[in-house]
């Protein structure tokens, strides 16, 4: 377990009566959400209950229809250079990596710190290769990411997050696209993210990783938060019908 | 062949007229269809609007006729330019239309992945497109674009009609006098298809290089 919430300390993201519609469909349903400081959410539930949306509202690669959210005190700025700003602070690990594929791993984790927040080039591929040797590529580092396995380009998806510095690190399905033998290179890297502090919001499969990481699991069914508690309440206790009912498909008997 | 040395040196600085209207104009072409590309894949509709425009314009009027319109109209609108740069700028502008097509359809096989990565790590717009959309377009891009110089080059023949002496122009001088019309074009057809062949062999060459690595 990582690390308990303190009560007192700002909110790192809040989301308040958040909407979202996609045309007829409405994804987000009053979604109320506080996240803390060090705080690691798992966001689970079944395919269609918004959770991917949810994640990517954080940082606006979703526009929201109505409500509000806030990163770290700051309510999100609509477009432009606010905005921009806004998403360096925040990481965001996709489900297909999104590597820059005419780049190398190490241009990847740097071309941000230098294009975004300045930081001289020295530097930037000195503590590029740092994040590489973390997330265990750093032999990678001169290959190109249709070279690397999935598995090791989602480990470089991941350090060229961490490059950034942000203060909260989202993961939209880090490990779905993943054949199952590299899932758990992925989650280690996470865990050792989870346990040295730093804030997370995961939409993720891996009942394991929300067992062993998670402060609070957030299950999610049609659009709304239906049920949020500790990982071990969760799984053995869950309260509500569907989610007891989505517990039983997904978990070995 | 007495005909052709007769007459080298003519026809050698026709051939230059050729090759520096085809660089000049292709170079100008590549820079202006990027902007215009640029504009129309911007969040901006106003610049998406006149760039679609723009495309629609140059590939739906005849390059002969732009040539013609630009020789009368431009005098009359204050614009007095010698007939050679009227042919480099008219042939640009027509050119960057088809140069905006090719690249567009390399825009389109950049993923929109890429684009959500550059976002979220902060990328404006514009680091978005310059730092990860159009290098990878523009790889995608080169052989269409060699296409479009290769037809730039065969279109500077047009110019011939405007008075601008270049290689066919120079060609037919040259048949008034020896009325060998069939030895003489072809020779003109055997240079154009000689700089086509050099075209699209760089261009092979520039696209291997620039190839991403899979």
């Amino acid at each position: 377990m990582a690390h308990a919430p303190t009560s007192t300390a700002p909110a790192m993201v809040q989301m308040t009566a958040v909407q979202k519609h996609f045309g007829d469909h409405h994804v987000l349903k009053d979604i109320d959400l506080t996240i803390a400081p060090r705080e690691v959410v798992v966001v689970v539930g079944p395919s269609g209950s918004g959770k991917s949306t949810l994640c990517r509202c954080i940082n606006r690669l979703e526009t929201i229809t109505s409500g509000s959210i806030s990163v770290d005190g700051v309510e999100l700025p609509s477009e432009g250079k606010a905005l921009a700003r806004l998403r360096a602070e925040v990481g965001m690990v996709f489900q297909s990596f999104n590597l820059f594929a005419h780049r190398t791993i190490l241009d990847n984790v740097t071309l941000a710190p230098i294009k975004v927040l300045g930081q001289p080039r020295k530097e930037a591929q000195a503590e590029g290769l740092q994040l590489l040797e973390r997330v265990g590529i750093a032999d990678k580092s001169d290959q190109f990411p249709a070279q690397l396995s999935g598995g090791q380009q989602q480990r470089a998806a991941i350090a060229r997050a961490l490059a950034m510095k942000p203060k909260v690190m989202l993961f939209d399905e880090p490990t779905s696209a993943l054949d199952p033998e590299m899932v758990s290179e992925v989650l280690d890297v996470m865990t050792s993210l989870a346990s040295e502090g730093m804030t997370m919001v995961v939409v993720t499969h891996e009942m394991g990783f929300a067992r062993r990481a998670a402060d609070r699991v957030i299950f999610m069914d049609d659009g709304r938060i239906v049920e949020q508690n500790t990982p071990a309440d969760f799984f053995d206790r869950a309260s509500s019908p569907r989610a007891q009912a989505f517990l039983s498909k997904i978990l070995p008997h | 062949m007495n005909i052709f040395a007769d007459s080298a040196g003519p026809l050698l600085s026709a051939l230059g007229t050729t090759i520096m209207m085809a660089v000049i104009a292709g170079v100008a072409a590549i820079v202006l269809g990027t902007i215009v590309t640029a504009a129309r894949i911007s969040p901006i509709p106003v610049l998406r609007g006149i760039a679609f425009v723009y495309v629609q314009f140059f590939v739906n009027v005849p390059l002969l006729v732009l040539l013609i319109l630009a020789v009368f109209a431009l005098p009359d609108a204050g614009l007095l330019l010698p007939l050679t740069p009227t042919a480099i700028i008219v042939l640009a502008l027509y050119e960057a239309a088809y140069v905006a097509e090719a690249i567009r359809s390399g825009v389109n096989t950049v993923g929109t992945g890429q684009i959500e990565a550059s976002r979220a790590l902060g990328f404006t717009l514009v680091q978005t497109l310059r730092l990860v959309v159009v290098p990878q377009a523009l790889r995608a891009a080169v052989q269409p674009i060699g296409n479009v110089m290769i037809a730039l080059t065969m279109n500077t023949a047009l110019a011939a009609a405007i008075g601008v002496v270049e290689l066919t122009s120079e060609a037919n001088k040259l048949n008034l006098v020896q009325a060998q019309p069939i030895l003489i074009f072809s020779v003109a057809g055997l240079v154009y298809m000689a700089l086509a062949l050099i075209i699209g062999l760089s261009a092979g060459r520039i696209e291997k290089r620039v190839a991403i690595k899979r």
